[in-house]
């Protein structure tokens, strides 16, 4: 199947990448603006990836009940629960929210 | 000192089970985007990054391309790159070591070892946290896909209210300052703004040109965002 193509594009792309730490010449990774990229390139795509997975269907914008699972998701992190905890919470808001009628 | 009263060890066995334990959620979530328990587990066993892993899956739950899912992935897998040559500096892992090594390196084995100081002790945190996590991480995976499939109807369960909370918990401890949180909201944000006119896939990669931008130009602390999804040393105090 085509999906499989990508994935292990991707699994070889990613442990080329480690790999590359190791070895490439250290100067080269020593660079200021690199080591910044790497973390407003994670810091930015995981927030991409959040609002897409909440917002998005296909195409178009919607509110739906993953609004929910967004929000209690956050009260659950501002409460400092640990990673599991959060993802039960933002599973049990959406499937409540739907109980309810959202949709 | 004694291996197993070694503190590293012990942080690294720590942090190899509360990481390892979300595996459950990427198995579940990945059989619920869509790919089959075969492909899940490729994912963990080969890519072994759970943020791009949870990126690839997201991607595709969203309607994304393989093209795009592969793009996210990789360009989430970029900071491993520069724990790679902390790794290197730091252990100078010689002939096949440093390939096992690439593998496991990660979020959470690159905190474990660099919170060490001992040459010795940070060695052995990097490989127990490493080895760790590899294997709790593929065990727990494949019971979460079986799980997943077990469950039937993923929305019923609200399996894509936990995708959202997966993400916005990857996200949460990298927003302790500011800035990375202006560049996450900006994100967001543009990111919503291009949903409607470009392909599924596609607004996640225009956010990443404009967060990669916003590193390049800005003079926020260079080690912004590279924390660990789940800190070995955690610290009393304020977020």
């Amino acid at each position: 199947m085509n999906l499989w193509i990508w994935i292990l594009i991707a699994c070889g792309i990613s442990y080329l990448t480690k790999l590359a730490g190791y070895l490439v010449p250290a100067r080269l990774m020593e660079n200021p603006h690199m080591t910044r990229v790497a973390g407003t390139l994670t810091i930015g795509l995981l927030a991409s990836l959040t609002a897409v997975n909440t917002f998005s269907s296909g195409q178009s914008l919607v509110v739906d009940a993953r609004l929910a699972a967004l929000v209690a998701a956050g009260v659950a992190l501002w409460l400092r629960a640990p990673f599991l905890v959060v993802v039960l919470v933002g599973a049990g808001a959406a499937a409540v929210a739907r109980l309810l009628g959202a949709p | 000192m004694e291996f197993s009263r070694s503190p590293a060890v012990r942080v690294g066995l720590s942090i190899a089970v509360a990481t390892g334990l979300y595996g459950v959620s990427f198995g579940a979530l990945s059989v619920a985007s869509g790919l089959d328990l075969l492909q899940t587990m490729a994912l963990s066993l080969l890519l072994f990054s759970g943020g791009s892993q949870f990126a690839f899956i997201g991607v595709v739950a969203g309607g994304g391309t393989g093209v795009a899912a592969m793009s996210a992935a990789s360009l989430l897998g970029i900071r491993n790159a520069v724990y790679g040559m902390q790794m290197n500096a730091m252990l100078r892992p010689r002939g096949l070591r440093r390939f096992a090594a690439a593998q496991v390196t990660i979020d959470e084995s690159t905190a474990t070892a660099t919170g060490q100081s001992e040459p010795q002790e940070q060695s052995r945190g990097f490989w127990v946290a490493g080895i760790g996590i590899y294997v709790l991480w593929n065990v727990l995976t494949l019971a979460g896909a079986l799980l997943g499939n077990a469950l039937g109807d993923p929305a019923q369960w609200g399996l894509d209210g936990a995708a959202v909370a997966a993400f916005l918990g990857l996200l949460w401890p990298r927003l302790k300052a500011r800035e990375p949180a202006a560049i996450a909201v900006v994100c967001a944000l543009v990111t919503l703004l291009t949903v409607p006119f470009v392909p599924a896939g596609i607004p996640i990669l225009v956010a990443a040109a404009v967060a990669a931008l916003a590193g390049w130009f800005s003079s926020g602390p260079p080690r912004e965002g590279l924390e660990p999804d789940v800190e070995p040393y955690p610290t009393e105090g304020h977020r």
